[in-house]
């Protein structure tokens, strides 16, 4: 049992060794996407443009559902006049970027896998290095990069939706004052405490789901069975990993004040 | 999808994830209304401000015309040395006006109120507001009170 144990030690940290040295590689091969642009087009399309609509529905609902269960707690402190400031905060800093990041791992993430798992079975991946074409500069980095643009954009539309969601729950059918409620959120959030720490949290939110799916892909065993468990491995580990980082960031940025 | 379509379509979605920053910043946040513009510098000494913050905002008839810009203890008095920055162009303000530390609302945040004086001269970069109100603090408050009950019940 004692070598099971360590066995699995090794081979988790041969694994995390590994992700590690194809995250630098990635990198190294980065620069070289601003040379073949057309193909990161193609990749913001992937990740981001068709992620787009789950984004934008699932943040106006959850700012609908924050909207009725915020103004029912605050509605007993008679103090409903800051549903907006408690709408926009919990968006801007934390849900925001959170389920974003989720949405993003289970939409995105795993597309990526799939794609380059199915790339390594079918063998394209050796017939690129045969070819002498890097596969990270032609299939890596544009993914990476296209994940790293994309996550921060679309969880600011996820955000804005979500603060449009609550004001339609809040002012139109609740009757919050829609000056108050605006009032209170633009004296209430702070652009760098509030919206740049939310963005910084979905760019770093970017870098690891999309490193861990391109990882995956890249590690799947080259059987179907391989790629389909890789793809359940991308979508487990990156959502561990989001709220596990989640928690460091904020302790980071808002436990010392 | 043509080519052609596809860039159409991602120089879109980038448009609109920029404009979404644009609009957390400026309608959500408060990067707009952050700048007040050209201010100066009054120092006022309080003997207690009990919870004012670096932020907080100076108001003038309810008005917001500035923010307190930093809190300090003067070691020779033991009080408070609270900086407010005031906008420009209220450049009125007599120099024998008063500062009281205000709650908005029972439990809100606390501020600065200013109360204009009636001198010729005007407060200027550095200079100091002498008349001053602590903040209430309630401990205070409430062990007044019960001495003053227990004052009452003696006579």
């Amino acid at each position: 049992m004692l070598a099971s144990l360590g066995a699995r030690l090794l081979s988790f940290l041969h694994r995390m060794g590994c992700a590690f040295v194809f995250f630098l590689n990635s990198l190294r091969a980065l620069l070289s996407v601003f040379g073949h642009f057309s193909l990161l087009i193609k990749q913001l399309y992937a990740v981001g443009v068709l992620t787009l609509l789950i984004i934008l529905v699932s943040g106006l609902f959850v700012g609908m559902v924050l909207g009725f269960q915020g103004y029912n707690t605050l509605v007993d402190f008679g103090a409903e006049s800051s549903l907006g400031l408690m709408v926009a905060l919990s968006l801007t800093r934390e849900l925001g970027p959170v389920l974003a990041a989720l949405l993003f791992a289970g939409r995105a993430g795993s597309a990526l896998t799939a794609e380059i798992g199915l790339m390594k079975a079918t063998e394209q991946l050796a017939a690129m290095e045969m070819m002498a074409v890097d596969p990270f500069e032609q299939v890596i980095a544009p993914r990476l990069l296209a994940g790293i643009i994309a996550m921060p954009l679309l969880a600011a539309l996820f955000t804005v939706m979500g603060v449009y969601g609550g004001y339609l729950v809040g002012v139109l059918q609740l009757g919050v004052d829609s000056g108050v409620f605006l009032s209170s959120m633009q004296h209430g959030v702070d652009f760098y405490d509030d919206i740049v720490t939310g963005v910084i949290k979905s760019g770093v939110f970017g870098v690891t789901i999309t490193w861990i799916a391109v990882y995956e892909g890249y590690d799947a065993v080259p059987t179907s069975e391989g790629v389909a468990k890789a793809t359940t491995r991308t979508v487990v580990s990156a959502s561990l990993a989001i709220l596990g980082l989640d928690y460091l960031l904020t302790a980071m940025m808002f436990g010392g004040a | 999808m043509g080519n052609r379509a596809v860039e159409i379509v991602v120089g879109l979605f980038v448009a609109t994830g920029l404009a979404a920053l644009v609009v957390l910043a400026f309608r959500v946040g408060n990067l707009g209304s952050q700048s007040d513009g050209p201010n100066y510098t009054v120092i006022a000494y309080f003997d207690n401000i009990g919870g004012l913050t670096v932020k907080a905002p100076v108001t003038l008839a309810g008005v917001r015309i500035g923010r307190v810009t930093n809190i300090d203890i003067d070691k020779e008095n033991y009080r408070a040395r609270v900086e407010l920055s005031i906008q420009k162009r209220i450049d009125n303000l007599p120099i024998d006006s008063s500062a009281a530390i205000l709650t908005s609302g029972l439990l809100g945040a606390k501020y600065v109120g200013l109360e204009p004086g009636a001198e010729d001269s005007n407060l200027k970069q550095g200079s100091e507001i002498t008349l001053t109100q602590s903040a209430i603090v309630l401990e205070n408050l409430i062990g007044q009170f019960l001495y003053n009950q227990a004052d009452g019940k003696k006579k």
